[in-house]
């Protein structure tokens, strides 16, 4: 049900035209259904699984063998409960903040430039040029640009918002940053494509009905918003939940701002630990689809438009 | 802002208008004083300027000259929502994320007026829409929603309500009913109304007072009893109703009649229902002020007698006949004929003459469009 979310059309007049389903339409959806099974149901039974094994009694490591070890979840919800919060804190201060800087820009692309079509298309392209280049290269520049000799740091010392010892990279800040400039576009596009339809008559007749500006934002074009905005977060929440990129300390991070994503690489990679990996990772899984259902009915986006 | 213990309307005064948009002029030169408590409509073809003057009253756009006065305050650079106007939008513009009783009660919470809710009923079963109260707009008809629309702009008793070609999109039945709705709730409130349409028998039917608009300008404003009977251009005589026009030279004149001659036929206007008496002049007639004739009529000398011609189309239009009668040199003349069964059956290319009395010309100021001025 939280995918309905993404979609912005009711979902009332589909029924009538798809009745006749027929071997044209099944042998339509069959490579879809194909993919699916192989590479989304096959991988998550295989990580259910995984995530129940027990270590092999030889002690080899990275041996284990089938069972239905359910203490795997209870090791990784304890040891590393420090992450999976620090994941979600971030997550959510990165949505925030998206959410704040790309507002502004997707209204004034999708209303105010209605008027100017070029240039509309325009800045739509530079909100999308980033995904130009690899996200891991833009993020290794961004390393580059904070570096602890970089003009930043170098500001915020004669600033004093950093001590002469301190510096950026590694830093909550520093991650929260990547994360929030990274996963920016996923936030602006949703809303954008909301904003694009507002009815802008809508408007006048709130300032005809003596709402001042501030208001009309709050009473009009905010809740006539709500399915962009729940759109965006989404798209931006859960994805930033699992990053273990920013966060690396081969990024802008450091080992004090490991999240979730950084102990499953490091279980998987470095310790060999796969159940371990797995259980965190069918837990991150949960507790975003938790998360996400809550915020989806709480925000009681169903009977928007 | 409006004092909304205060019922009677405020009079609306526009002084020496003018809105540039890029590339051309939708107002010019408007003057207009409406007085309190008259139902106003602004008649025009799309395109003449009278949303845009709407909008102007509104607040909605800046004009680029001149003053608006709302019960003698000067509100020209006033933002719209501390205006004591409300408009009911040609689309409606209803809150589609609120219910129909929230879309009512938003001007009066706005405004921090505490028995909001009571009001909204209130303003509710004037339209009488009680039941729909809980609906979102989207699930009404066009005529429920047009009705909120009202009862949201008026709940807030407003000095002066707008209305934008509100009964645009209701069939003809439902746009007759509201019509009369419309002007009992006018009636029943007291409120100034500045109506815009482009429906000359909307507008004739529900206004005290009509002006008619052309090309960004008023061309004649007065009752509608006044400007049907005296249209005193061109453009009005044939935008509100139709209308027979013929034009010719002046040919004769004396104390208290102006004739013109068209194709060997002698036409008079009455002096004072003349605007121009000097050289190409236009005169009009209604047609169902004309009467047809199958053999040549022996009539007093105030009738006009044109003819003879030919019918060329006769169309049953219910409680009357329109007959398009040909009349060589002259050209073509409507006729109605009312259905009342005394008339003789007259055929498809019978030869008859038109008449009218000479009360009922009028002369035009100008000519109409596409003629060569001599």
């Amino acid at each position: 049900m939280a995918f309905a979310a993404f979609s912005n059309d009711k979902p009332a007049k589909d029924n009538s035209a798809q009745r006749k389903s027929g071997p044209v339409v099944l042998a339509l959806l069959m490579p879809g259904l194909i993919y699916l099974l192989l590479f989304f149901m096959t991988p998550l039974i295989s990580l259910v699984i995984t995530s129940l094994e027990s270590p092999d009694p030889s002690g080899a490591i990275g041996s284990y063998f089938n069972d239905v070890n359910f203490s795997n979840y209870a090791t990784v919800a304890v040891d590393y409960l420090p992450q999976i919060l620090r994941s979600f804190g971030y997550a959510f201060a990165a949505t925030v903040f998206a959410l704040i800087i790309s507002y502004p820009v997707a209204y004034f692309i999708g209303v105010k430039l209605r008027s100017r079509p070029l240039t509309q298309r325009l800045m739509l392209t530079l909100v999308i040029a980033p995904f130009f280049i690899s996200f891991l290269l833009r993020t290794i520049a961004w390393k580059q640009l904070l570096s602890d000799d970089s003009g930043f740091v170098h500001l915020l010392h004669s600033m004093g918002a950093l001590a002469p010892t301190q510096f950026f990279l590694g830093t909550d800040a520093a991650v929260i940053f990547g994360l929030t400039y990274n996963f920016i576009p996923f936030m602006t596009l949703p809303l954008f494509t909301n904003l694009e339809r507002l009815d802008v008559r809508l408007l006048e007749a709130g300032s005809d009905l003596y709402a001042s500006p501030r208001h009309i934002f709050t009473k009009v074009t905010l809740p006539l918003s709500m399915p962009g905005i729940i759109s965006g977060t989404l798209l931006t929440f859960i994805p930033i939940a699992g990053d273990y990129v920013n966060a690396s300390r081969d990024f802008l991070g450091s080992s004090k701002t490991s999240m979730i994503g950084t102990m499953v690489e490091a279980d998987y990679l470095q310790n060999l630990n796969y159940p371990s990996a797995s259980a965190l990772s069918v837990l991150l899984m949960g507790v975003i689809l938790a998360l996400v259902t809550l915020y989806v009915r709480r925000s009681g986006t169903e009977d928007l438009l | 802002m409006a004092d909304n213990t205060k019922v009677a309307g405020a009079d609306l005064e526009l002084i020496d208008i003018r809105k540039d948009f890029p590339g051309f002029t939708a107002l010019d030169d408007m003057d207009l004083h409406i007085p309190a408590g008259q139902f106003f409509a602004l008649l025009g073809p799309s395109g003449c300027g009278k949303t845009t003057t709407l909008r102007i009253v509104a607040g909605l756009e800046t004009p680029t000259q001149g003053q608006v006065l709302i019960g003698g305050k000067d509100v020209t650079n006033t933002k719209p929502h501390e205006r004591p106007v409300n408009t009911v939008f040609q689309s409606y513009a209803l809150f589609p994320h609120m219910t129909v009783l929230e879309n009512i009660e938003f001007g009066l919470r706005q405004r921090k007026i505490s028995d909001y809710e009571k009001l909204a009923k209130d303003a509710l079963s004037l339209v009488e829409l009680s039941h729909l109260g809980d609906r979102r707009p989207q699930q009404l008809s066009g005529g429920q929603q047009q009705r909120v629309a009202l009862a949201r702009a008026l709940v807030n008793r407003p000095s002066l309500l707008l209305l934008d070609e509100p009964l645009g999109a209701l069939d003809l039945k439902l746009r007759r009913q509201m019509q009369i709705e419309l002007k009992a709730i006018q009636l029943e409130v007291g409120l100034t109304f500045l109506h815009v349409t482009h429906d000359q028998e909307e507008a004739m039917d529900m206004a005290d007072i009509v002006a008619v608009m052309n090309k960004g300008r008023i061309e004649q404003m007065g009752a509608p009893e006044v400007l049907y009977d005296r249209p005193k251009t061109a453009f009005v005589s044939k935008f509100l109703g139709q209308s027979n026009l013929f034009i010719g030279e002046v040919v004769e004149k004396n104390a208290t009649s102006v004739s013109i001659e068209v194709g060997g036929n002698k036409i008079t206007v009455a002096k004072k229902r003349a605007e121009k008496h000097t050289g190409k002049i236009a005169i009009g007639v209604r047609p169902e002020k004309a009467d047809f004739h199958e053999s040549k009529p022996k009539l007093s000398a105030d009738h006009i007698v044109v003819g003879p011609g030919e019918i060329i189309d006769i169309r049953f239009t219910g409680v009357s006949n329109q007959y398009l009668i040909d009349i060589p040199n002259v050209g073509e003349v409507t006729v109605f004929a009312q259905n009342i069964g005394k008339s003789p059956e007259t055929e498809l290319g019978a030869k008859v003459w038109v008449s009218w009395k000479i009360e009922h010309s009028y002369g035009l100021a100008d000519l109409p469009d596409g003629t060569e001025e001599a």
